[in-house]
């Protein structure tokens, strides 16, 4: 009989041997191959660089070339803001706003946070809006609108500017220094703003006498004229029941005869509260055409 | 027999769960190659019906992307002659098909040629219990056939209903659903050598693999090579192999016959190499490259060098005319039809209604066998190439591979056997009930 085993010099089997067989068919598994591909380097790498941040003294170097690098970086001219410049700004303002900034030139420019900056001023009253960029050249330019006062307020606190939207611009110590500003005064005035700049607009025929708006319960408005006289306003419809009175004014002169109060807040029941001179004449009048009548 | 039953139902759910995963590997172990196919499954139709090409037979669902042959060692008549050799074979196919997928394939559908494969058509007959035939019934008229003895090693390979008979009609595919009283049945029965099964089995399990099926090449290759109307009218195939030819007759799109001769194109090639004193390579050159069945007077002076490195000079320069070489050739090979004639006329082949004969193989590429066969086999012959595929590599559309491409359909659309019903369910309780009556009358 030939012996089984075939002879060490037979032709070259072509057939792949069982391991070989199997790991041809483990390396066409989906799973194996990518953990192969992908999985192994990828926890070879994470290992290498653990190990060798491991060391905390070279973690540590490295650490500070990391940040000796971002360093220089920042310190390029190219990054470097050597001044500032404000446009539109008023004089105080412009005084104020280093302090406000407080940047210490020359700065980089990847140091800046511009938006951190733009909020800093614009929390100044005065400051309606900023903006800022950063000019070729390495210039912080700041492009401030202010707020224009158009209101004097007498608050409690003392005395202050209002502008349009009822935002305090600045405060005043005397009436005299704004004395072409009307005047508003009472507890909640700075919240009716709008309103009130639409009364003393409507207000305009009465000229010299106005003295000035009283916010009354933080709801409605007096108009108060000289002598001491009162224009009760309603809650809803002011400028509308003011125009009436203006009206009654231009025909009848109301307002020119002796009248304390002329009471609109009731829409259907306008009512006039006579000085006490007034009353008292009216009395002796009525007391004397009676007298007349009987005689 | 529930062995049986339970490893094919077992099988079936293999070839499932391979179509889910979508590759499945098909394998011929021939006696002269090996072919490896693998399968890739994308989802039901890749056409729409508006490409025109159709549903195909379910073949659209499947692409072949990888495919492989190498020489068969160890296998002798198609069955399994020395294992290791046979394993390493099958190992460097599946291997090379593999690497040519870039996939793993852990399913595989294989066939094999020979194993003597007999043939049995066996009946079944039952009443039906309320006249509607269910699938209940089915599975209990094919229950019902009586099982005739196959004998000592050998296993069922197809048990394949062909037939169904409801009362005085016949001829039914599909009884489901039909109103009768009386369901008959007619199954065709392919049995084989079991231990060519075992041998198989051991062979794909020590590749690392799983049997998700068990097809004769036979019938594979019948279902590659007929056209549709040779399947219906009646047509048979015979698979010219190397070292067995297999025939299987088909009616009606059933296979109805199986059959193998245990001859075939190697003997071929072992005859020229006796009668010209050359070495089995040079034989098998010898005879693709010149061989011929059909000798005419220019063959007289065609002179074929036969070559050899004896170190005689008189022996290595011998030359040979080629009207010798077909005088070798024709005998073994008019012996080969002969036997296969006398199977056909012992199946009773002549009786069919259309006798068309088609020759597929790698021994069906001897120029001059169809004229042959006819004059052996009868007039309608003709030589039949398996059906295009998809992806299927120029390489492998040869007759050679009928059987390969047959189990890919097989793969893809098997026919309903009788382990694709389910059992009749009234057989276990009547089983165990009988059984313990047996445990009361033995204990008490």
């Amino acid at each position: 009989m030939q012996p089984l085993a075939a002879p060490a010099s037979a032709r070259r089997d072509p057939a792949p041997s069982r391991a070989a067989y199997r790991l041809h068919r483990l390396w066409l598994t989906p799973l194996f191959r990518t953990l192969v591909r992908v999985g192994l380097p990828g926890f070879a790498l994470a290992f290498g660089v653990g190990l060798w941040l491991s060391d905390p003294a070279r973690n540590a170097a490295l650490a500070e070339r990391l940040a000796a690098m971002v360093q220089e970086i920042r310190q390029r001219p190219e990054f470097l803001v050597r001044g500032m410049e404000v446009v539109g700004a008023s004089g105080p303002v412009q005084a104020a706003l280093p302090a406000v900034l407080d940047i210490t030139f020359p700065a980089s420019s990847l140091a800046l946070d511009l938006e951190a900056l733009r909020a800093r001023i614009e929390a100044i009253d005065v400051v309606r809006s900023a903006e800022l960029r950063i000019r070729p050249g390495g210039i912080l330019e700041v492009a401030v609108t202010e707020r224009v006062p158009v209101l004097v307020w007498r608050s409690r606190a003392g005395l202050d500017l209002l502008d349009e939207t009822g935002h305090r611009v600045a405060g005043i110590l005397d009436r005299e220094a704004r004395a072409d500003l009307p005047l508003v005064v009472g507890d909640g005035a700075d919240r009716a703003v709008p309103e009130a700049i639409a009364l003393l607009a409507a207000a305009g025929p009465l000229g010299e006498r106005l003295r000035g708006l009283v916010r009354m319960g933080e709801r409605r408005w007096d108009l108060v004229l000289d002598r001491d006289q009162r224009i009760l306003l309603p809650e809803t419809g002011a400028p509308a029941a003011l125009e009436r009175a203006l009206a009654l004014q231009s025909s009848e002169d109301l307002l020119g005869r002796d009248i304390a109060v002329v009471d609109l807040r009731l829409d259907r029941r306008p009512t006039l509260r006579l000085t006490t001179a007034a009353l008292a004449e009216l009395g002796r009048i009525r007391e004397a055409s009676l007298a007349g009548d009987s005689r | 027999m529930t062995d049986l039953y339970q490893s094919q139902r077992m099988m079936r759910k293999m070839r499932r769960v391979a179509i889910e995963r979508g590759l499945v590997a098909v394998l011929d172990v021939g006696t002269s190659k090996i072919a490896c196919l693998i399968l890739r499954f994308d989802g039901p139709e890749g056409f729409r019906e508006a490409d025109g090409v159709g549903p195909m037979a379910g073949q659209s669902r499947f692409r072949v992307i990888g495919a492989a042959t190498t020489r068969s060692r160890g296998v002798r008549f198609g069955e399994i002659h020395a294992m290791q050799e046979t394993e390493r074979a099958i190992r460097t196919a599946v291997q090379a098909a593999q690497n040519m997928a870039r996939v793993r394939v852990d399913h595989v559908i294989a066939c094999f040629g020979g194993a003597e494969p007999r043939s049995y058509g066996i009946a079944g007959e039952i009443e039906i219990a309320d006249s509607v035939v269910s699938e209940q019934d089915v599975a209990r008229v094919l229950s019902a056939s009586d099982m005739p003895d196959l004998g000592q090693g050998r296993e069922v390979l197809h048990a394949q209903p062909v037939n169904f008979a409801l009362d005085h009609r016949t001829g039914l595919s599909d009884p489901r659903g039909q109103i009768g009283h009386r369901l008959a049945c007619d199954m065709h029965l392919v049995s084989v050598e079991a231990a060519a099964i075992q041998n198989l089995l051991y062979c794909i399990q020590r590749c690392d693999l799983e049997l998700a099926g068990l097809a004769s090449s036979a019938y594979v290759s019948g279902l590659a090579s007929l056209v549709e109307d040779e399947q219906e009218l009646g047509a048979a195939c015979i698979d010219l192999g190397g070292g067995a030819t297999g025939i299987s007759v088909f009616l009606k799109k059933h296979m109805i016959y199986a059959d193998s001769v245990r001859l075939g194109g190697e003997h071929v090639s072992a005859d020229v190499a006796k009668g010209l004193h050359v070495p089995a390579a040079t034989a098998e050159r010898i005879k693709t490259v010149f061989g011929g069945l059909i000798a005419t007077g220019m063959d007289d002076r065609e002179m074929i060098d036969l070559g050899g490195d004896s170190g005689d000079w008189e022996k290595d320069r011998r030359r040979v005319s080629r009207t010798e070489l077909i005088g070798i050739m024709r005998p073994r090979v008019e012996e080969i039809l002969e036997d296969v004639r006398a199977r056909l006329d012992a199946a009773d082949f002549a009786s069919l209604p259309s006798q068309s004969i088609v020759l597929t193989g790698g021994a069906s590429q001897m120029p001059g066998l169809d004229g042959l066969a006819a004059r052996i086999l009868g007039s309608q012959v003709r030589l039949g190439r398996p059906l295009r595929v998809q992806g299927l590599p120029q390489a492998v559309t040869g007759p050679g591979f009928a059987s390969a491409v047959g189990l890919c359909l097989f793969a893809a659309h098997p026919q309903d056997e009788w382990w694709d019903f389910e059992v009749p369910a009234e057989r276990y309780p009547a089983r165990s009930l009988r059984r313990a009556v047996r445990w009361f009358r033995d204990n008490w």
